[in-house]
Parts: C-alpha cells; sequence; structure tokens
C-alpha cells in the first residue's frame, strides 16, 4: 500500500471506485493516500513501504487471519469494516495474547461508492484505535461489476502471548467448566434481520466487540487455569464446543436455562426455526476454566463491561462419543449438535 | 412470548406427567403416534419422552411437508429450473432435501440455476413483480396450514395480472395421509405396531378445524386428541389419550382450543377451495402412492399452474431399498434398526424422508435422542 | 410442522397488511387469511401470515386445567 507521494482529492462525496484505482497507477495512489491512509493514519504507513517492520519483544507470537464476506455491509452496530478488525483481534486474543499489528486486504467491486469506502475504513481506524493496535499495512484491488459482493476484507493479526500462558482447544480437562461472556445470537440476528426477504425490525445490534481487555482480566484472575478460549462466530456456541470436545476428547453438559439469550434473539429464533446455540456472534467469547478458578475468572468477566451478562453454562464431562449434550429446561436430555449445512429459515 | 412460555412450565409438566404415570395401567402398552412433526419436535427437543412411564411409547409419524417430498418432485423442480428463463422461489427447508442420485435444489444453485430461497409467498410476489421478464415459480410445499398463503398468491397474482408467476404445487392433505396410515394392509400385515391413538395436528387443524378427524376415530376405532405444539400442550394430550384407551373411548378431543375450533378457519378454506383441486393420488415419501392426499389447482387457474405450463410430467424414482423409512413412519422399526441411519443416512446427507428435515423421526432422533443409547459417564 | 408464533396485531395496514410485535421483534404480515381483526389481537403468524386468531379466555382455560392436572399429579406423587 505504498501512496507514492501524489496527492489529489478524492470525491468523497459522489465518486466510485472503477478499474483504474487497482490498476497500480495515480488513481490507486489517490484512493490509499487519500481514504485509507487518513483513516488508518499511524508512523508505518505512513513510510508507505510495500510492507512494514515493526520491534518484536521476547515471548510466543501469535497470528491469524480471517475474510470477512457479510452481507449487508452495514448493520446496527457495526459493517463489514470493524467488524474486520474486531474478528481478527479477537482470534489473537482467544490464545491469551494481547494483539499488536493488523493488516488488511480489501478486494473492491466497481462502482463501490467512495463515501461508503470511507465509511467503512474510518471505522476500521477508530475500532483499531480503541483497541489500541495498529493497522501496519494492506492491499487494495479493484474487480469488475458482479465479480465481488461490493467488498470483501481480509485481515491478518499478530500479537504476543505471556510467557506460561498455552491455550488450546486440546486442553479442556472433564470437571472443567464452561464459561460465556454474554448473550448469544446478537450479532446472527442482526444480520438476519437486514437481509432481503427477511424484514424485520429488531432492537438487537450486532455485538461486534474487540475482546482482548476482557481477556486480559480474565487472564489476570485464572492465568493458566484457563484452558480453551474460542469466539463462537459461525456455528454458534453448539461448532465451537464441538469442535472443542473432539480436539480434548470428551464430552460437554449445559444447562440451557443458564445460557443468556435476549427475547428478541429467542423471538426471532422461533420464528425462523433455528436454534440461539448456532447463531453467530461477533463480540462473545467460550472459556474452559478449571473448576477450581472458575468462580473467580466469571467475576472478572462480570465486572468487566463486555462481560457484564457472563454465565457459567456447563461443565466437561467424560463421553467418549464426545457429544455436547444439554439439560433441557424440563429435565430432559438432548443433543447439541453441529449446524447441518447452512443455517436456513425454516417454514417447518 | 405470550402465548408460548407459560406452556413451558417445567413444575407443571413434572405434575402432568406423574398423573400421567399414576393413569396409565401397567397391565398394557400405549402406543401414540404424533402425526405432525412439530408434536415430534416438541418431544425431542424439551426431552419429554424423558419424563413418560416406559410402557408410554411416541411414535413419530410423516407430518413434515419436507420429509415427505419423494424425490420425484425435487427432480421435476431441478428439471424445471434448468430453463435459463425460469427463478424458483423456495422455502429455506427445501434446499437440502434430497432428489435422485445426490441432486438437491442446493446443488443446482451452485451449478447456476436461478434459486432464491423465500420466507413468504408474498416475497415470490415481489420477485415476479420486479423482474417481469422472468418466470418466476413458487415451489409450494405444505400441508392444510401452508395451503392457504399459496392461494392467497395465486389471487393477488391474478388480480395484478403478474403473467409471469406459477405455482409447483405439492400441497398435501392431513387426513388423508392418516387414513393411509390405518387402513393400508402393507402396513398392517408387515409388522406395524398397532396406533392406540393420535395426537393430530396444531396448526393445520387451526385451518381445517377438528371435524375431518372425526370419521377416522370412527371408522378406525382410534381416539385423536388435537393439541398445540408447547411441551404442556402435547403432555396434556398423552394424558387424554390415555384417559380414552382407559375408557374405551374413540373420540375427537380438542386440548388445542384457544386456537382450533370444529370448524376450522372458514375464509382459509374458501381461499383453498376456490384454487385448488384434489389430485387422485400423490407420493409420499416413505408411504408411496396415497389416493385423495395431494392437491392440484383448478383449470381455471392453469396458466398459474407451472406443471401445466411447463409441460413437466410426473417422475417415479424408487427409494433406496435399504432404507427403512416406511417401516420407520409407522412405528415397527425405530431409527437405530435402520443400516443407513448414520452411516450414509445423517443430517448432511440424507437418504430417507426422516432424516430430510429436523423434523423426521430419525433427524430428531440424530439431534435429540442419541444421547440416550448408552449412559453417560460421570466422573467430575 | 408448520413452524408458527404468536404475535401481536401492533398496526393494521392498507390491502390486508399488518405489523405485528413479538417480544422485541416487529415484522410485516398479511392478515388476508383471517377475519376481523383488530389492533391488540393476538394471531399465529406462519410463513408471512396470520393463520388464525388465539382466544386470550380459552388460552387461560387451557392453563388453568393445566395447573390443575400438574398439582393433581403432584399430590399423586
Amino acid at each position: 500500500m505504498s501512496a507514492k507521494g501524489y496527492q489529489r482529492k478524492l470525491d468523497l462525496e459522489n465518486g466510485r471506485v472503477d478499474l483504474s484505482h487497482g490498476s497500480g497507477g495515480r488513481a490507486m495512489a489517490q484512493l490509499i493516500s487519500g481514504l485509507f491512509h487518513q483513516a488508518f493514519g499511524n508512523e508505518w504507513l505512513a513510510r508507505c513501504n510495500d510492507q512494514s517492520a515493526f520491534e518484536v519483544a521476547a515471548g510466543r507470537m501469535v497470528m491469524t487471519t480471517d475474510g470477512y464476506v457479510v452481507s449487508p455491509l452495514f448493520f446496527p452496530g457495526g459493517n463489514i469494516g470493524s467488524l474486520a478488525v474486531h474478528g481478527t483481534i479477537n482470534d489473537v486474543a482467544m490464545s491469551g495474547a494481547r494483539p499488536l499489528y493488523l493488516s488488511a486486504s480489501f478486494i473492491i467491486e466497481e462502482g463501490f461508492p467512495f463515501s461508503d469506502l470511507k465509511v467503512i475504513a474510518d471505522s476500521m481506524g477508530s475500532a483499531a484505535r480503541s483497541a489500541g493496535v495498529h493497522i501496519i499495512t494492506g492491499d487494495t484491488k479493484v474487480v469488475e461489476r458482479g465479480k465481488a459482493d461490493g467488498l470483501f476484507i481480509s485481515t491478518t493479526g499478530i500479537g504476543i502471548v505471556a510467557d506460561g500462558l498455552d491455550l488450546s482447544a486440546d486442553k479442556a480437562r472433564v470437571g472443567d467448566r464452561v464459561l460465556v461472556s454474554g448473550s448469544l445470537g446478537d450479532h446472527g440476528v442482526t444480520i438476519m434481520s437486514k437481509r432481503q426477504n427477511l424484514a424485520f425490525q429488531t432492537e438487537v445490534g450486532s455485538d461486534s466487540a474487540a475482546l482482548h481487555n476482557l481477556v486480559a482480566v480474565m487472564v489476570a484472575a485464572g492465568g493458566s487455569g484457563i484452558r480453551v478460549m474460542r469466539d463462537p462466530t459461525r456455528g454458534g456456541l453448539a461448532a465451537t464446543l464441538n469442535e472443542i470436545a473432539h480436539q480434548s476428547e470428551l464430552g460437554f453438559r449445559l444447562h440451557e436455562a443458564s445460557i443468556p439469550v435476549k427475547p428478541a434473539v429467542a423471538a426471532t429464533c422461533e420464528l425462523l426455526g433455528l436454534d440461539p446455540i448456532h447463531v453467530a456472534n461477533e463480540g462473545k467469547l467460550v472459556a474452559i476454566v478449571a473448576p477450581d478458578l472458575a468462580d473467580a475468572v466469571l467475576a472478572a468477566m462480570k465486572a468487566h463491561p463486555l462481560g457484564s451478562d457472563a454465565a457459567d453454562i456447563g461443565e466437561a464431562v467424560a463421553d467418549n462419543r464426545k457429544f455436547v449434550q444439554m439439560a433441557t429446561g424440563f429435565g430432559g436430555r438432548r443433543i447439541v449438535d453441529w449446524l447441518w449445512g447452512e443455517q436456513l429459515p425454516r417454514i417447518c | 412470548m405470550k402465548f408460548a412460555d407459560e406452556f413451558r412450565n417445567k413444575a407443571i409438566a413434572q405434575g402432568i406427567a406423574r398423573a400421567i404415570g399414576g393413569e396409565v395401567s401397567s397391565q398394557r402398552a400405549y402406543r401414540f403416534m404424533e402425526f405432525c412433526g412439530g408434536h415430534t419436535h416438541a418431544i425431542s427437543r424439551y426431552g419429554l419422552e424423558d419424563l413418560l412411564p416406559a410402557n408410554v411409547r411416541m411414535i413419530h409419524g410423516p407430518g413434515c411437508p419436507v420429509c415427505v417430498l419423494p424425490a420425484s418432485r425435487i427432480d421435476m423442480a431441478i428439471r424445471l429450473v434448468d430453463r435459463p428463463e425460469v427463478t424458483l422461489c423456495v422455502y429455506g427447508d427445501l434446499m437440502r432435501a434430497p432428489g435422485s442420485q445426490g441432486q438437491s435444489l442446493l446443488r443446482a444453485k451452485a451449478l447456476g440455476a436461478d434459486i432464491r430461497m423465500v420466507y413468504s409467498t408474498l416475497d415470490a410476489i415481489r420477485l415476479a413483480e420486479q423482474a417481469p421478464s422472468r418466470e418466476v415459480v413458487f415451489f409450494a410445499i405444505g400441508f392444510e396450514t401452508t395451503t392457504p398463503p399459496t392461494a392467497v398468491m395465486i389471487r393477488i397474482a391474478e388480480k395484478k395480472r403478474l403473467k409471469g408467476l406459477s405455482v409447483f404445487c405439492n400441497h398435501v392433505l392431513t387426513p388423508s395421509a392418516m387414513h393411509s396410515i390405518l387402513e393400508n394392509p402393507k402396513i398392517r400385515d408387515t409388522g406395524g405396531v398397532p396406533i392406540d391413538g393420535f395426537i393430530g395436528p396444531a396448526h393445520v387443524s387451526t385451518i381445517i378445524g377438528t371435524q375431518p378427524y372425526e370419521p377416522l376415530a370412527e371408522q378406525f376405532g382410534k381416539p385423536i386428541v388435537i393439541a398445540g405444539f408447547e411441551p404442556l400442550d402435547v403432555l396434556q394430550a398423552i394424558l387424554m389419550l390415555v384417559r380414552q384407551v382407559n375408557e374405551d373411548r374413540n373420540e375427537v378431543e380438542n386440548q388445542y382450543s384457544r386456537v382450533v375450533t370444529r370448524e376450522g378457519n372458514r375464509r382459509a378454506k374458501d381461499e383453498v377451495s376456490q384454487i385448488f383441486e384434489l389430485r387422485a393420488q400423490f407420493e409420499w415419501r416413505g408411504l408411496g402412492l396415497v389416493p385423495n392426499s395431494g392437491l392440484k389447482l383448478k383449470p381455471a387457474y392453469a396458466q398459474f399452474d407451472a406443471e401445466t405450463r411447463f409441460a413437466i410430467h410426473d417422475l417415479r424414482v424408487a427409494d433406496n431399498p435399504a432404507c427403512e423409512c416406511c417401516a420407520i413412519l409407522r412405528g415397527a422399526k425405530r431409527a437405530v434398526d435402520c443400516k443407513l441411519f448414520g452411516t450414509v443416512c445423517t443430517p448432511e446427507t440424507p437418504i430417507g424422508s426422516c432424516m430430510v428435515s429436523s423434523e423426521g423421526a430419525c433427524a430428531a432422533y440424530w439431534t435429540y435422542g442419541r444421547v440416550r443409547d448408552e449412559p453417560l459417564r460421570r466422573t467430575s | 410442522m408448520c413452524l408458527s408464533v404468536p404475535a401481536k396485531i401492533a398496526k393494521i395496514l392498507p390491502n390486508d397488511m399488518a405489523i405485528v410485535s413479538i417480544d422485541g421483534i416487529s415484522l410485516e404480515i398479511s392478515i388476508a387469511l383471517v377475519d376481523e381483526l383488530e389492533v391488540g389481537d393476538c394471531v399465529l403468524v406462519h410463513v408471512g401470515y396470520a393463520l388464525a386468531k388465539i382466544d386470550p379466555v380459552e388460552a387461560e382455560r387451557t392453563l388453568e386445567l393445566l395447573q390443575e392436572l400438574g398439582s393433581a399429579g403432584e399430590r399423586r406423587s
């Protein structure tokens, strides 16, 4: 993302991205300097290199990457830009690490309005700044109309993990507690409410948020007693716990009544025939914590604004079938399976 | 949610379960079929079988419109949407329903077919208005509950002169299927367990009322209790059936009186009878050809009938011979008795009707019931 | 099963349409299939259509009966 020093003002109100903005010429330089550098502005980008060098502290580094293809691009509680920052920060943070740097790669469809791109880039910049991370390198490509759904963003994140922390999905042990940081399904339901054909109004907004500060207070309270952390995005809580059950070779037993779900989310799920535990979250985490430290970690979560609705929802149990099961509000039992195929609204 | 949460009360449920336990005779078994997938779902979702005495057994019937749609109809729809001018509108449930030879609408879409998921027939109208040059075909499925919205769509299309909109009609009728289950000699002679009573559909009955079940109860001597889909509704219906069996009564009773009447919804029935008429027979996955069990558009509405308009003809596709759905649907076998269950037939790759939608007997067992296969070791 | 949820009529619109509310959400549906609905009535909603009006008196009666049956079962045990 080098800006070659050429400056001319972009028409940010009415202009649109065209193929020249991806061609490597002046137009691309304008786009990068006039829009992205403005939004992300930091010392690394200011040097206008095709890469950025940074100092590395001692310890173990964490790296992750993720693509963002959300539709619609704008939704209550955020947009694809803030999501691309929060999501990657969260993937770094789930290792217990402190996130430091991000890269951002944009695939933009010809005709995309500069005004929308600016809103998205600005919200990426502000999401990164308030999280204390820097977007230090990036790329833009422009594709022909019809070849992208407006805009795709990929972000890569780098962070540093403190000595002694080694969280991993194969580390859950029988007897560990399952904690969630708040109500489930808010993001997925918000996105669905804005999709074509499903136009219903809801007061729920996306929960999109950077979770590394919450992770930091949890690590301070629980240390290596925190065995696994995951953010339950696509596939929801059900997918996350099934993954952990397989990797740790045990089962989970959840208590339905203790799983936090907002009434509007529950109602939407009933309307569309979905289950809140399959619906995506973008600002929630699941932690598997040693039983003796679970109360302390839960208390630390509840004291943090992003964990005020945190709850202990169940425990790891020995089960060679690796089932995630749930005690229903009725005293019955059922399996919490992976989502089958994709999540489709149902009539029956 | 008002009118839902009150009917999910655990303490009352346990009280009613104890009442059932107290009233059943230990001398006999009680086998009740819940016809409707909605009840299957409630029973599985809330783990109601854990609350029932061992001699009360629920048989999960064929009442899910996605499950009973035969592969041939999916094949016909795929053939239809192969035409470049066709946009096919479907309810999301249908996307994964299996056609023959591994085909599905999801796969057809991936191969380029113009298939749109809709939530309502109103969405199909909108699409037809927005794209007047397209042939918009609505893939209509469902029981009596889902038929009136299709009828309203056709009436609106006629009024708005939407020339591009048509319906691929697969609507089916509940009482005919119950009749077929009770009288089919194949079902009687091949080890099907006798059914002692039915829990009748909730939402279907809001439309047709309780009256159409009366001849069934009388002719076959079986009690039928129309029940709501909440767990307390189901438990109360089971108690009502137990009482009827104990007292040797074979009546149609209405547990779901907050919505269902004897007459049903006259306005909805009128909408349907203006536009649809009976087919001589219709194929059900798992049950085969069932007489008088399906609807088609009346000749006066032929212009809206996709089968006429595109001259697509009935196909017959054999069900997988190893599939035990037919026996499972009538209670002769359970999901785990089928060789295909959990091996080649899973929710991701369903073979038989019972695995197709989350409401089928096998899918419900897969999702909710497998947990009972062996006791859980507790070491915590 | 014919997925359906109870909803309250919040506003009647022209052309047999209405806005309903269900807990924290609101949705535009067709009321072409149900006679004589008023704001405040509760209906069952299925695939974007009201199917039937919910009778609050009957609902209350069923609940009372359920409670009675439940506590009778309680006493029995």
